[in-house]
């Protein structure tokens, strides 16, 4: 983990992981669920040590208070593929969901954690100072959600302008004024509360503490919106940037479409080729558009895309790759992927069939690639030779290699290669090295 | 056998074009076991049009004007209704999304006329429709890589005999085909799919679809 190669992938910054709030179904504010997904720990125990803090002499609330206000969101500008982006805007993708069963271990802990602010209370007796302190606490948390509604909703924004309306309200509805009056109402309460409770000892002395006290509250209530609208501002500059690489691409990508449009015009008599260019720019547009997927040889599972696409390409044939984990790709794997570019090949050639399906499985000890057509397949006893011999170079290179192949085939149902090839130890003794 | 009464569907998509095509599709190979009652081009439309027709299957577009097709099955316009996603979008979160949301199956956007026919056919009987892609994914998420508090065990993970049934699935074979290889009937084929399907839906892996995004960082 610590170490970075030098030697291979001299180029790559190695990430630095950095905690964030969970912004898709917050709880109070998210903090939680984030922590333990940073250390990997699960949130029940983050929970319940914040509540075990906070009865110790509230250290829990404030703890919790902290890290909700430095920590960033997780939903910075999210970067999905750009079609799926503009679904999100467009408002064709669903928002979040929340799951009411989520909420019970949290309601259950607030709730322990109540009974147990009360058993402090009777035991120690402190109500004096307690009750303003809470409901205030609570007004704040109210306020501060309210923030990062606005904030969710402000990346959502396609405007890009800040008006300072919407930096408080974000979209407005009844939930966004219901937070920001009863967050208000909490504090005013709790700092109303607070000055009477400390009795009459001195008018003067009480004003100028609840004065006081209400410009630190204003401070603490605008403290966060302040704080994210400036590190808005840089998070906007860059995605500036990244919008225009983005148009840039899209001018690529609608060229390619208007070159292929103008192929099939030209070739419109021609059934097949009209086919096979509108597959093949199919396949481009769609998973650019959807799942920002790579076909170069970056990953075993980038690599098989590419192998499939151009058998795609050469053959006119749909093949549907389905690849299931994934690891990075290397010398050891090229056989595996030579092969059921082999096999894809003969499928298309060969069997008859419009579509092939390829499964590919990678595990921790070994990589499966099935290949299968329903075309009018044969009889493995009884081939002709030059099926036996392109049968024998995907047999034997995968033998060569250390793995297997094996080619199940039914007269008339079709046919199936299953490729194995147990990964290589020294991967993953390289792996131990890098840790 | 009721199999003469033909299943009333429900075709909802954005794209008139594409609601054209389909159209045209069942009406051609599915003549007489499926009967097109209404189109609906967005999520309120969509809800008017299966609270008036009561269809038996509603082909539903993952995204959709109004909120997506979640919405769609949110609001619950006929309880009786059965849900089959359509979508050009391949991405999983997408997939596993529309499926938690109460889909019974989902097929892409490319599937021939007579396999949606037949996928139609299957959800109206109560059945789950896998596509290979799906039992991809779904191989993928409960594939153990997400640390989660576990819950509920049972729904979190596939038992050995689903996770096989999904493999074959993703390998492309038909139901008939599983049920051979494995040496089991069609009908328990059938209840291993619902059983996964329930899994899907139910499981309080709720990381299942940050699962997704995440995925693309491994």
């Amino acid at each position: 983990m610590s170490t970075a190669p030098t030697t291979e992938h001299p180029a790559v910054p190695r990430d630095v992981r950095r905690a964030t709030r969970d912004a898709q179904e917050p709880i109070i504010g998210g903090v939680a669920a984030g922590l333990a997904r940073h250390l990997a720990v699960p949130v029940l125990w983050v929970r319940a040590a914040f509540v075990l803090t906070a009865l110790l002499g509230g250290l829990g609330v404030a703890l919790y208070a902290g890290l909700w206000l430095v920590l960033p969101s997780d939903s910075r500008f999210e970067t999905e593929a750009p079609g799926l982006e503009s679904a999100s805007r467009g408002g064709l993708r669903p928002g979040r969901m929340r799951r009411l069963g989520d909420m019970g271990p949290a309601i259950a802990l607030a709730a322990l954690a109540f009974g147990g602010v009360l058993v402090v209370e009777a035991v120690f007796g402190r109500g004096a100072l307690f009750w303003p302190l809470f409901i205030g606490v609570i007004g704040i948390a109210l306020l501060w959600r309210q923030a990062d509604e606005a904030q969710r909703e402000r990346w959502l924004d396609t405007t890009g302008r800040i008006d300072p309306v919407r930096v408080v309200l974000g979209n407005g509805g009844w939930a966004a004024y219901g937070r920001l009056a009863a967050g208000i109402g909490l504090v005013v309460t709790a700092l109303v509360l607070f000055a009477f409770r400390g009795g009459s000892l001195s008018v003067a002395r009480d004003v100028g503490v609840a004065a006081v006290l209400g410009v630190v509250g204003i401070a603490i209530v605008v403290g966060p919106w302040v704080y994210r609208l400036a590190s808005d501002l840089t998070a906007e500059r860059a995605e500036r940037v990244r919008t225009q690489e983005r148009a840039d691409v899209a001018a690529h990508l609608h060229d390619s479409v208007l070159q292929t449009l103008a192929l099939i015009q030209k070739n419109a008599d021609d059934g097949p080729t009209v086919a096979r260019l509108a597959r093949s720019q199919e396949r481009d547009l769609r998973s650019w558009l959807y799942s920002g997927e790579s076909t170069d040889e970056s990953s075993l599972a980038s690599a098989l895309r590419g192998a499939t696409a151009a058998v795609e390409d050469a053959h006119g044939v749909s093949v549907d790759l389905v690849t299931v984990g994934d690891c990075d790709f290397d010398e050891s794997l090229r056989a595996i992927v030579a092969a059921t570019r082999e096999a894809v090949t003969n499928a298309a050639k060969h069997a008859g069939a419009g579509r092939v399906d390829v499964y590919a499985e990678v595990s921790p000890s070994a990589v499966d690639v099935f290949v299968r057509d329903r075309g009018r397949g044969f009889d493995p006893e009884a081939t002709p030779t030059d099926r036996y011999g392109v049968r024998h170079s995907i047999v034997d290179r995968m033998d060569r290699h250390g793995g297997s192949a094996e080619v199940r085939s039914t007269i008339g149902e079709g046919t199936e290669v299953r490729l194995h090839l147990p990964r290589q130890p020294r991967g993953a003794r390289q792996e131990d090295v890098d840790e | 056998m009721s199999e003469q009464v033909p299943v009333s569907v429900v075709i909802v998509d954005d794209h008139a074009m594409f609601r054209r095509g389909v159209r045209a599709e069942l009406e051609a190979t599915g003549a007489g076991v499926v009967a097109i009652k209404a189109e609906a081009a967005d999520v309120d439309e969509a809800v008017a049009a299966i609270a008036a027709h009561h269809p038996d299957v509603v082909l539903l577009d993952v995204h959709l004007p109004g909120g997506g097709g979640a919405e769609v099955m949110r609001r619950m316009p006929w309880p009786d209704s059965r849900y089959l996603a359509l979508s050009v979008s391949d991405a999983a979160e997408d997939v596993i999304g529309t499926i938690r949301g109460g889909a019974r199956g989902y097929v892409t956007k490319t599937i021939t006329g007579p396999e949606l026919v037949q996928a139609i056919r299957r959800v109206a009987e109560g059945d789950a429709v896998f596509s290979p892609r799906l039992a991809g994914f779904v191989l993928d998420a409960f594939a153990g890589t997400i640390d989660v508090a576990a819950v509920d065990e049972d729904l979190d993970r596939l038992t050995e005999r689903e996770r096989e049934v999904m493999r074959l699935i993703a390998r492309g074979y038909a139901y008939k085909e599983v049920a051979k290889e494995l040496f089991i009937s069609i009908k328990t084929v059938e209840t291993h799919m619902s059983s996964v399907l329930r899994k899907l839906q139910l499981s309080s892996r709720h990381e299942l679809t940050r699962w997704a995004s995440d995925r693309r960082l491994l």
